[in-house]
């Protein structure tokens, strides 16, 4: 970072400094550290609790803290961390994508299909079908002008429909080939940990990059930010907007081949409902769903915290899995209604 | 296409230096319409490199129109643009900035929750040999950059944590930061202290001696002739005249700007408001007694009699408009006790208000004054409605009656009481505005910027308006940062700094050279607060703008921050 | 929303069909009457007194949950929680069915006001975004509706309560009786009242209403109220035409059926104004375009994608106008 490239500041017009600039040194406005650490809480604060509620099942049930355990909690996160990774994307720029579900259900039907032709058809059938979901959704948002959420509900519906269809009504389930490659991708793993975990931490590594220090990156905030000002300024919006709808629309087909790929059948109920799990996962990272600000990092620790939160409720076997959601529901208005009074008091101190 | 004028325009007049420079920028014979207005009809217009350009007209003259049409926004329904006189086809803003054509907006267009640096940087941020953004490099280069303009802040720092004032410098940095050959701005002073202006103005020369040209638009007759050499005049979308702006006289300029006759402008004056004043009551009707608000208000104390126009001076920030909430109870006060008519106002909420007899005009129209989506009737009634109805139940027949009523009175000019307020213009937007303040029948009537951003001619009207209430008895607190308007306005005038009363001025003080004593703070009594205890650290209230810039006059001369913790040291810290 | 024609209207009505305004403004009404032209001259059996009672009995809950919806959308809001709180009254029926109809019924209702009680506080006084706020109650609502029942479906058997699910008036089934009434109550309601004004007002620009000093938190959660319990009248109106409380799968998806109706229905998701009758209009057009559909023996995935074309077309009228 400290490299020395000269200053060669882009404005070399900038009017030279007046002669009235500053006389004497003047303190450089520095934030307060109550507000630094209002910033670290709110950016970090999802880990602390995630962190906290490892801790403190570890000790209580001792079989959540074994390896094995928490082999299977990630393994089954990584399909939702990787929906959730596209969807933090869309939220960024203001908007939201409610297809996902359908998608990640329609891209493991597509990967099951494909898979007897082979390893590089079962990936990028579903990924050229999903993508092209992704771009229709973006193309209606950005070049038509449509609210995302009623594009998005469409798509989920059109998505489920194709699923239908392609399946007989649901009649038909294709299998994955047996010892094939791409059921290998789902199934076989490293140290005991899945590749579809390494698939989803590598995807967060690049989509990290990608967010923070590209551009694209960039220009996926100021559209969130304010969309008036980023088409002033030139930026291009609606290109940007098209690309992170058909980015969605991908990650969550891929996502859903890696499922097919572990089921070892492209399965036509899942991801039923995934979109609000996924939004839930981002929101609960500190994300805001109005757009302008978010990470990537709180979205894999929100989706985390979902995978521990009802893999703690299957520990306790005394009750019924129904509790889990209720659990989800109370974290997801506590972690948000906590985030907007640290917002709040941010603000004002 | 000749337009008729009430004065007829002097000819086409080239410089006396006639060596004129190429047009950079022109637009031959532009035409745009929108459904139902022609907004630009046949308009020809050229900007010369290193000609600082005004632009003037009312609203709905064309100016945006034609400005968005230079800058790639719309696309111009007949007639080209020309850049160095080769005709171009901007299909987006970013291909007007790639031709070297920077904009900055009157309402600042940044991203708030970004940085300072990013917002400088965004679509073209320093890459590392990786491609990667440079971020160490983009927040020096920044700084550097903000230097220049007298600006100094945290480049790391979000934007919407910085005041008005200082965002507009950014915006403006990010503008003439841009390897740019014209830089149009649009009411860049709206938001502006008076010495951000002296800075804009310096910025302004460097771009002229740069060879850059400058589009300038802009209300304020005094900018302009103190910065423009040429002017050009639009009004209802036709051009009226270009010339040289130094020897055209200022009535003939405005009478071109409004198509009326000169005589008539010079006895009218340049604001509507009657030269004498008014005869104000004995008793109070409002008292406001010790207003607290932490970093904003600091015991803050009016009283308004009923038949005068009090003004409110003071610069962006210091605490204007947040006084005028308060009294209307949208801003939560830590202390303060408010009474109308000797009755006490019991926990102020802008419903306890307007029962009490407070109606307040906010400062934007846009963000808290129209319900764009509904008719003129109902954004009139709206804060009416519960008088208006019977056990919860809308009375159509009431509502008509007040609308017909003020839409007489205030002159609206719309299609009927059921069209959309949101497809009006400006001035009559205010006016709805205002009948449904005074449709409430209140007592005191808080105005905050009545004519910000409205055409002349409708400004004339709510002016004259003003007055007539007063006359009518009703007690008028007028905010406004147009000097002219408060000098002519108002009876007497409160003055704020840093969010407490600084001075006040009644009858003959009443005159601009005061006014700006004591909004300068010049004046003897008042003693450098620069020194006062709570002023040391900054910190990052949205509030505190004057924290985030340097003085440019005097380093002692640094005026009260808002966020300054004793709230006795306003007055005289020692 | 009868606003008096402010520009001229075309006169000629082929000149109508080019104006988007009117497909804003009567498309639905046109689609519902094109589908039943077309299902009058193609399908048999379709126009018969019988077949239109099934289909008015099955979108009666989906017509009741859409007002509500509309009421909180037009605030600029959004309710994902109106399935689970269907599920919720669904639950608490047959629990409270021993002390009588009416107290059961309470109950269930009180529920549904509870729900929106938390949602409303959620959005107006902490300030969430009504997305996340309802989000909440939609994931954790449905898992207490079956902590409640124990994850099971209970048989109802009390004759009262059956006879609202199957009952008729005058030959119309009491649901659809209780749909149109609550249709026409808030269309007056909109139209007529000052919380109905105030609703649109506050959805049109929150920070003028409240500087008018309009009650916008009270406005905000009452409004959430009534659209929970509506949602939770549609629960026990469908629990009790299945005869059977089923909390794992009543109302699921209810949610997007609600706001589909109320966008097909011409009402702007970004608040300002609220379409009663395009509301009903839109319920009912998805509901016999699903039955067109399904009479014509296309299968599900037919009648799925052609709900969502439909949406598309209507959001994409209904953009037209905006951009003018």
């Amino acid at each position: 970072m400290n490299k020395t490239t000269p200053a060669t500041v882009p404005a070399a017009k900038a009017p030279a400094p007046l002669k009235s600039a500053p006389s004497r040194p003047e303190p450089r406005p520095e934030r307060s550290t109550g507000s630094r650490v209002g910033e670290l809480v709110q950016r970090q604060g999802v880990l602390a609790v995630l962190l906290t509620v490892i801790l403190i099942a570890s000790f209580v049930y001792p079989s959540f803290a074994g390896l094995d355990n928490a082999r299977g909690v990630t393994v089954q996160a990584s399909f939702l961390a990787i929906v959730a990774l596209g969807m933090t994307l869309v939220i960024i720029t203001g908007g939201i994508d409610l297809s996902v579900g359908s998608v990640f259900a329609l891209g493991g039907v597509l990967a099951a299909w494909a898979s007897q032709w082979g390893f590089l058809t079962a990936l990028l059938v579903p990924l050229v079908v999903c993508g092209a979901i992704g771009l229709v959704n973006g193309l209606l948002i950005a070049r038509a002008g449509m609210a995302p959420f009623i594009v998005t509900l469409a798509a989920l519906l059109a998505a489920r429909g194709m699923l239908l269809a392609f399946t007989d009504e649901g009649a038909t389930t294709y299998l994955v080939p047996k010892d094939s490659a791409f059921a290998e991708l789902g199934q076989g793993s490293v140290w005991g940990f899945g590749h579809p975990i390494f698939i989803a931490l590598a995807l967060f590594g690049a989509g990290g990059l990608l967010l923070q220090r590209t551009s694209f990156g960039q220009t996926l905030f100021a559209v969130g930010g304010s969309s008036d000002a980023a088409t002033l300024m030139g930026l291009p919006v609606a290109r940007t907007k098209i690309l992170v709808y058909t980015l969605s629309g991908l990650l969550a087909g891929l996502a859903g081949a890696l499922n097919a790929a572990r089921l070892s059948s492209g399965v036509t109920i899942v991801g039923v409902g995934m979109e609000l799990d996924a939004i839930s996962a981002v929101v609960i990272g500190g994300t805001l769903l109005i757009g302008g600000a978010g990470s990537i990092s709180g979205t894999l620790w929100g989706v985390l915290l979902l995978a521990v939160i009802q893999n703690l409720i299957n520990q306790i076997g005394s009750l019924n899995s129904s509790y889990q959601s209720v659990v989800s529901g109370g974290f997801l208005i506590v972690v948000v209604v906590a985030q907007r009074y640290l917002a709040r008091s941010r603000r004002t101190t | 296409m000749a337009p008729t004028h009430p004065t007829p325009p002097p000819p086409e007049t080239a410089g006396p230096g006639t060596a004129v420079a190429d047009p950079v920028l022109e637009a031959r014979s532009v035409s745009k319409r929108f459904p139902g207005v022609v907004a630009l009809d046949d308009v020809s217009f050229a900007l010369r490199a290193g000609e600082v350009h005004a632009l003037v007209g009312e609203n709905g003259a064309g100016k945006s129109t034609l400005i968005k049409v230079l800058t790639g926004v719309y696309r111009s329904d007949e007639g080209e643009v020309c850049v160095s006189g080769e005709p171009v086809r901007f299909a987006r803003p970013f291909e007007a900035q790639q031709a070297g054509i920077s904009t900055i907006y009157q309402e600042v267009n940044l991203v708030p929750l970004m940085s300072v640096a990013r917002n400088i940087f965004l679509g073209r941020e320093p890459k590392n040999r990786l491609g990667l953004i440079d971020f160490s490099r983009m927040n020096r280069e920044t700084t550097e950059l903000l230097d220049g303009f007298g600006v100094r802040v945290d480049p790391k720092r979000p934007l919407h944590t910085l005041g008005i004032g200082t965002q507009q410098m950014v915006a403006l940095a990010r503008a003439v930061s841009v390897q740019a050959r014209v830089v149009i701005m649009d009411e860049p002073t709206s938001s502006l202290e008076p010495r951000e202006v002296e800075t804009l103005f310096r910025v302004i020369e460097n771009l002229r001696g740069q060879g850059i040209a400058v589009l300038y638009v802009s209300h304020r007759m005094d900018e302009l002739y103190r910065v423009c050499d040429r002017v050009t005049v639009l009004r209802d979308g036709r051009h009226i005249h270009t010339g040289e702006l130094a020897p055209l006289e200022r009535m003939r300029l405005v009478s071109m700007m409004l198509g009326r006759d000169m005589a008539e402008v010079r006895r009218d004056g340049l604001t509507g408001f009657a030269t004498e004043g008014h005869d104000a009551a004995r008793t109070p009707v409002l008292t406001a007694t010790g207003l607290d608000r932490r970093h904003q208000l600091h015991g803050i104390s009016l009283e308004l009699y009923a038949g005068e126009v009090l003004g409110l001076g003071g610069l962006l920030g210091s605490g204007r408009s947040e006084t005028a909430k308060a009294l209307t109870g949208a801003l939560p006060l830590d202390g303060g006790e408010i009474t109308v008519d000797g009755k006490r106002v019991g926990r102020p909420t802008p419903a306890a208000a307007i029962r009490a007899g407070i109606s307040m005009l906010p400062e934007d129209r846009k963000a808290e004054g129209i319900v764009p989506g509904l008719s003129v009737r109902e954004n009139i009634v709206l804060a009416a409605m519960p008088r208006l109805s019977r056990a919860g139940i809308v009375s159509r027949a009431q509502q008509d009656r007040i609308v017909e009523i003020f839409m007489k009175r205030l002159r609206i000019k719309a299609s009927g009481p059921e069209q959309k307020v949101g497809e009006l213009s400006g001035g009559n937007q205010q006016k709805v505005l205002l009948a449904r303040w005074l449709c409430l029948e209140p007592k005191v009537l808080l105005l905050d910027e009545p004519t910000r951003g409205i055409d002349v001619g409708a400004k004339a009207e709510v002016q004259s308006l003003i007055d007539e209430l007063a006359r009518e008895g009703l007690a008028v607190l007028l905010i406004s940062s147009d000097i002219e308007e408060l000098i002519e306005g108002a009876d007497r005038i409160v003055v704020l700094r840093g969010g407490a009363v600084a001075g006040e001025l009644s009858g003959d003080e009443v005159d601009e050279s005061r006014l700006l004593e004591v909004l300068a703070d010049h004046s003897p009594g008042s003693v450098p607060a620069g020194r006062a205890p709570g002023t040391a650290p900054a910190d990052p209230t949205p509030g505190s703008a004057p924290a985030d810039r340097t003085p440019d006059a005097a380093p002692d001369d640094q005026p009260p921050r808002p966020g300054g913790r004793a709230p006795a040291g306003q007055e005289d810290p020692r | 929303m009868t606003t008096e024609a402010t520009l001229p209207r075309p006169a000629k009505p082929l000149a109508r069909l080019r104006d988007p305004a009117w497909y804003q403004e009567y498309g639905v009404y046109a689609a519902v009457a094109v589908v039943l032209l077309f299902n009058a001259l193609f399908t048999e059996h379709f126009m018969t007194a019988d077949n239109l009672r099934t289909q008015l009995v099955q979108v009666a809950p989906i017509v009741i949950v859409a007002l509500g919806m509309a009421l909180v959308i037009g605030t600029e809001g959004i309710d994902l929680s109106v399935g689970s709180t269907m599920a919720l009254a669904a639950a608490l029926l047959p629990l409270y069915l021993g002390y009588g109809l009416a107290p059961a019924l309470l109950i269930a209702l009180l529920a549904g006001a509870v729900v929106g009680a938390v949602n409303g506080t959620l959005v107006s006084l902490v300030g969430l975004q009504p997305i996340v706020a309802t989000l909440a109650l939609f994931v954790g609502g449905r898992g207490l509706a079956l902590v409640m029942a124990d994850g099971q479906l209970k048989q109802i058997v009390n004759p009262d309560l059956l006879a609202l699910g199957t009952g008729s008036f005058l030959g119309v089934p009491t649901v659809v009786l209780i749909a149109g009434v609550l249709a026409l109550a808030v269309a007056f309601l909109v139209q007529r009242t000052t919380f109905g004004r105030q609703i649109v007002a506050i959805g049109g620009n929150r920070s003028a209403s409240a500087l008018s000093g309009l009650p916008v938190k009270r406005v905000l959660i009452g409004v959430y109220v009534l659209c929970g319990v509506m949602a939770a009248l549609a629960g026990i109106l469908a629990t009790a035409r299945l005869t059977a409380s089923d909390p794992s799968s009543l109302g699921t998806l209810m949610e997007l059926s609600a706001i589909t109706a109320v966008v097909v229905g011409g009402t702007p998701l970004n608040g300002g104004s609220v379409r009663v009758l395009g509301t009903v209009a839109g319920a009912l057009l998805m509901q016999l375009l699903r039955a067109t559909l399904v009479k014509h023996d296309l299968p599900d995935s037919t009648a799925q994608i052609a709900q969502a074309a439909i949406i598309i077309a209507a959001v994409y009228v209904a953009r037209e106008r905006r951009s003018r």
